[in-house]
């Protein structure tokens, strides 16, 4: 029987949160639900009831708050999936410079510039 | 026999998708990228293309997490775009050819890549925006076969698996026996991370490196894991498995008829290259 090897720590990259198995599991009804967000029908009932959409879904309460705090970064500790959670984002016309800001701490003009700055 | 006359890579930063709506493919922030495509249009005017074999990821249009195949490949007689969540305009839908899909699938089995077949299949931006790049009037001149490689969920195809799934579909495709002119694309990336701490991360000398690699030493990537690849290119860089697949189906030396490299279009460096036969 081969041995199993030493396992490398699960998440090596900093600031980081590589969508694995453990993650898909845990993010699982999270990001069902952002993906059902890819019908307008269904982003229009998320808006009109948020509590009950999210219920439907069977949110836990780390998502559910996550959500109500329009948060990625807690979005991401819950489990949910940078593609999926861009559904999410969607609802409220955010783009990827507003979901990187918040992320970093930076405002959405610092944010840019640091994409700017990479040309070097 | 059916031959490929080229390959295509580029990025599919749905951000284009509202660019090419608006019409700013002028505007100063947009116009680095778009200034790109002209010479494209021109290659394929000369090419002259019947079917485009599209090696992309879904961003969960197509595929959710219930069912996450590593390969798959599309064989439906057409195929839709639709609302990604965000209001991305669609476009037309594209024709099919499941007779050299089903070809496709099977030679790709045979060579043992275990491919899942798909006779629906929705389509999203990273197939259509290239698409739309390439033919701007959105009335397609080619049938389409839609390759899908897993990169959102790990763990992924490593990218020397996906080079040599590139290597089986270019001898699968030169396999068929009527004569079509084929074109590959492979698209995403470049370096990118749209999620975490780390978001907005760009690696301007691996890109280049990384384009620098398709036409000096094509399997360079191929050393890499996906983790390293992480650490490298970005959670969302690694969608450079598309390139690397789409480069693989080129066998022999390559000329490099175009490249265009611009940061940043939304969070994302952007590549593009056009690679012939040299031969």
């Amino acid at each position: 029987m081969p041995q199993p090897q030493a396992r490398t720590p699960r998440q090596p990259v900093p600031g980081t949160t590589i969508f694995d198995g453990e993650q898909a599991r845990k993010g699982y009804a999270l990001n069902k639900m952002c993906f059902s967000f890819n019908d307008a029908a269904n982003r229009n009932a998320f808006l009109a009831d948020e509590d009950g959409y999210c219920a439907k879904f069977g949110l836990n309460d780390e998502q559910r708050e996550a959500i109500r705090a329009r948060n990625v970064l807690q979005l991401i500790a819950a489990g949910g999936n940078a593609y999926y959670l861009a559904k999410f984002a969607g609802i409220f016309k955010l783009d990827m410079q507003d979901i990187g800001a918040q992320q970093t701490g930076l405002t959405k003009e610092q944010f840019k510039a640091k994409l700017v700055a990479a040309r070097g | 026999m059916a031959k490929i006359v080229g390959t295509l890579m580029t990025s599919h930063v749905p951000a284009i998708g509202g660019a090419i709506a608006k019409g700013l493919q002028q505007d100063p922030y947009w116009k680095p990228f778009f200034d790109g495509f002209p010479p494209v249009r021109d290659w394929l005017a000369r090419v002259q293309p019947d079917v485009v074999v599209m090696v992309y990821n879904d961003h969960g249009l197509n595929f959710f997490l219930d069912k996450m195949p590593t390969f798959a490949v599309g064989a439906a007689p057409e195929y839709r775009n639709a609302d990604e969540g965000w209001g991305i305009p669609t476009v037309p839908p594209f024709q099919g050819d499941p007779e050299l899909s089903w070809h496709l699938i099977e030679q790709l089995v045979a060579d043992e890549f275990d491919m899942v077949s798909c006779q629906e299949m929705a389509v999203d931006h990273a197939f259509t925006l290239p698409m739309a790049l390439c033919w701007p009037d959105q009335r397609w001149p080619v049938r389409t076969v839609p390759v899908v490689i897993n990169t959102v969920q790990a763990p992924l195809p490593s990218a020397a698996r996906c080079w040599k799934l590139g290597q089986a579909l270019g001898r699968a495709i030169a396999s068929w026996p009527a004569d079509l002119r084929v074109v590959v694309m492979g698209t995403g990336g470049l370096s990118h991370q749209l999620d975490g701490e780390r978001a907005g991360f760009i690696n301007k000398d691996f890109d280049l490196q990384f384009m620098e690699s398709m036409t000096s030493d094509p399997a360079w990537a191929t050393k890499f894991t996906t983790t390293e690849l992480v650490e490298l290119a970005g959670t969302q860089g690694v969608e450079l498995l598309n390139w690397l697949a789409a480069r693989g189906t080129l066998a022999g030396t390559v000329r490099k008829v175009l490249a265009n490299y611009h940061i940043p279009i939304s969070n994302t460096a952007s590549g593009l290259m056009v690679l012939e036969p040299s031969s």
